[in-house]
């Protein structure tokens, strides 16, 4: 084999040589696979793998548990399980401010809040169960979520005292910044 | 202003002061900002001598802590003993760096920053690369992890580690930056150093499956458009992907620089999108759900947004811009004496190649062209060194970057003009280095 490459075409010998391995590693490469493109690894999902994980809820409410929450009842939540890191009121932190800045983001001290900022309300129920409180994320129950929310919104000015909150009313409360989001414009600065 | 421990980024946490407590002890024995272009190693040698010995005593043995402690005694006494005359070391398993060597990550109670002024090339090493985490770095079993794969998909499957492994495998160098990462710079100039301002982005050698070969597994639906991520952290962190615009180049990632992930990268699986902001490569992959819409997490609505003047949010801004700085000397340093000196820095750009990096050193009026390491790698970092005779007269020194789009890194004032004060996120003006007479570096705006 190596007396191929010893002529003094041995370079051209070479480029055909290692164009036939080429060839025959990149055949070998594609019957590696069963020809579309699938390795037939891993194992099929069942509905209990699934459910377990599936914590995502979309802006259409999609995802949503049964459940129900009032306000009065959220303010007892909010007391006992995120007063001590947002504040009595929510307002005073020291963790993110969850209420007021109303009319702010224009300004120079922009303060976003739920009531200020968030786009969709049912986000909340999404990042409320998969990550607080802090010290216990996903523990707490769905009718506890639904009136934490409803306080939230209630102590924003969104929805009125009497609200409940359950898979039904969530996806319809319209945030007062829904609008307030666009697309990527970048590259945005003007180029010398 | 931004506060401290509550910056851009800035999720606070109730365990704050716990960690803060840590933050302290941990700095008291190494302070990251008692440094100087001159090696000194004798100061930290002192200072860590005792930890180093005890460490060493559990590896090693008495006999071989001995001679290390001759060694150090020889280090921070009158005579520097010849390393010729004693027996060295023996071999390790597991390897440490030099006793002497004190670069260390700037650590807040949920992120650590790159020491990027002490390192060389291009690579960050695992143990210096930036953190961020939204809850803690878990700790998980590579035996029990599994990837749920499902939602608008033919085929919803679960993945071990080890079936991941199994597919064919792809390397690569990448930087990954935190979007948040230089933010202070949007407001006043309070912090002073590379470290602090610059210190959250790094660059691995990550390998793992493409994308697009686990998802061709599953078969994704016409209709699916994108993609939620989400880690299996104490946050269970999530961000929608909008896949057309990233699947040449994503990964599912279980190696770092040769060997499996850190926790704090992820271990033992993460997401590699190359060029976007750091927080959309999720870390601890647990699950991908192909959706037709966006799922609005809070990452992506409330806080991950960059807010305009106008009091309307950008959302989804993926991209990282070209970017550069210059590393050395940087801002906390001390020039020692008028004379040569190489200039040298780093440069990025989340849209693919530099092409060209400039350095000022005469406060912007004049740029001259720097040399480039070879290979320049699209969406890594790059390193450029420029040399430069520094007269000893105060000045202010720059680098600007240009990528392969032709996108050129616009200075502070540019960036502020279109975004205000308030986005932020995405910061990528140019730094500039003021160097005083006596030979202080400082961080200014020009």
């Amino acid at each position: 084999m190596s007396k191929m490459f010893t002529s003094s075409s041995g370079a051209y010998g070479f480029i055909v040589g290692t164009g036939i391995v080429m060839s025959l590693l990149w055949a070998l490469s594609v019957m590696a696979d069963d020809g579309e493109g699938m390795y037939h690894i891993g194992r099929p999902a069942t509905n209990a793998d699934i459910q377990v994980w599936d914590i995502a809820i979309s802006p259409t409410g999609e995802g949503l548990p049964p459940g129900q929450g009032t306000v009065s009842r959220g303010a007892d939540v909010y007391v006992a399980k995120c007063a001590g890191c947002h504040g009595p009121t929510g307002t005073e932190g020291p963790m993110t401010k969850l209420v007021g800045g109303e009319r702010t983001l224009a300004t120079d001290k922009p303060i976003k809040t739920i009531g200020s900022y968030w786009p969709y309300a049912t986000t909340l129920f999404d990042y409320i169960y998969r990550a607080m409180p802090y010290t216990a994320p996903q523990s707490l129950t769905p009718d506890e979520i639904y009136s934490v929310i409803a306080w939230l919104l209630h102590r924003n000015g969104i929805v009125p005292e009497d609200t409940v909150i359950d898979a039904n009313t969530l996806p319809r409360i319209h945030m007062p910044n829904q609008e307030g989001f666009v697309s990527d414009p970048r590259p945005d600065v003007a180029q010398p | 202003m931004v506060e401290e421990g509550k910056t851009v980024d800035g999720n606070d946490t109730p365990q704050k002061e716990q960690m803060m407590k840590q933050e302290d002890q941990h700095d008291s024995a190494v302070p990251p900002s008692k440094r100087n272009l001159e090696a000194t190693p004798s100061f930290s040698a002192v200072v860590n001598r005792r930890a180093v010995l005890k460490g060493a005593a559990l590896l090693l043995g008495t006999a071989a802590v001995q001679a290390i402690a001759q060694r150090l005694s020889a280090e921070t006494g009158p005579a520097f003993e010849d390393p010729t005359k004693v027996p060295g070391g023996p071999a390790t398993p597991y390897g440490h760096r030099a006793a002497f060597e004190r670069a260390e990550r700037l650590v807040k109670p949920n992120r650590s920053r790159t020491p990027l002024h002490l390192l060389h090339g291009v690579v960050t090493p695992s143990a210096l690369h930036f953190e961020r985490h939204h809850n803690g770095v878990p700790m998980i079993d590579p035996a029990r992890h599994r990837l749920l794969i499902h939602g608008l998909v033919d085929r919803p499957m679960v993945f071990t580690l080890a079936d991941l492994m199994r597919f064919p495998s792809v390397s690569r160098l990448a930087f990954i930056e935190c979007s948040g990462n230089s933010g202070s710079e949007w407001q006043d100039h309070g912090k002073k150093t590379l470290q602090d301002i610059h210190g959250l982005t790094s660059t691995s050698e990550w390998t793992g499956v493409p994308l697009a070969v686990v998802l061709r597994e599953v078969g994704v639906k016409p209709e699916a458009v994108w993609m939620l991520a989400e880690g299996s952290d104490a946050a269970a962190m999530t961000r929608s992907i909008p896949i057309a615009h990233i699947l040449d180049e994503a990964l599912i990632c279980y190696g770092q620089n040769g060997e499996a992930l850190r926790p704090e990268q992820g271990y033992p699986l993460r997401l590699l999108l190359p060029g976007w902001e750091g927080n959309a490569n999720i870390k601890w992959l647990r699950r991908l759900k192909l959706g037709a819409k966006p799922f609005m997490t809070r990452e992506e609505t409330a806080r991950y947004t960059d807010l305009m003047p106008d009091g309307t949010a950008r959302q989804f801004t993926m991209v990282m811009e070209a970017k550069s700085m210059i590393t050395s000397p940087s801002g906390g340093d001390r020039i020692q004496q008028p004379g040569f000196l190489e200039i040298r820095g780093l440069a990025w750009s989340g849209r693919g190649r530099v092409v060209r990096v400039d350095v000022s050193t005469d406060r912007g009026r004049q740029w001259a062209a720097t040399q480039i390491q070879e290979p320049v790698l699209p969406r890594c970092h790059t390193r450029f060194r420029f040399p430069w005779r520094w007269d000893g007269q105060e000045t202010i020194i720059q680098s600007r970057c240009i990528d392969e789009t032709g996108y050129v890194q616009p200075t502070r004032q540019e960036l502020i003009a279109v975004r205000g004060t308030n986005s932020y996120y995405h910061y990528n003006a140019i730094q500039s280095w003021k160097i005083l007479r006596d030979g202080h570096v400082q961080n200014v705006h020009v």
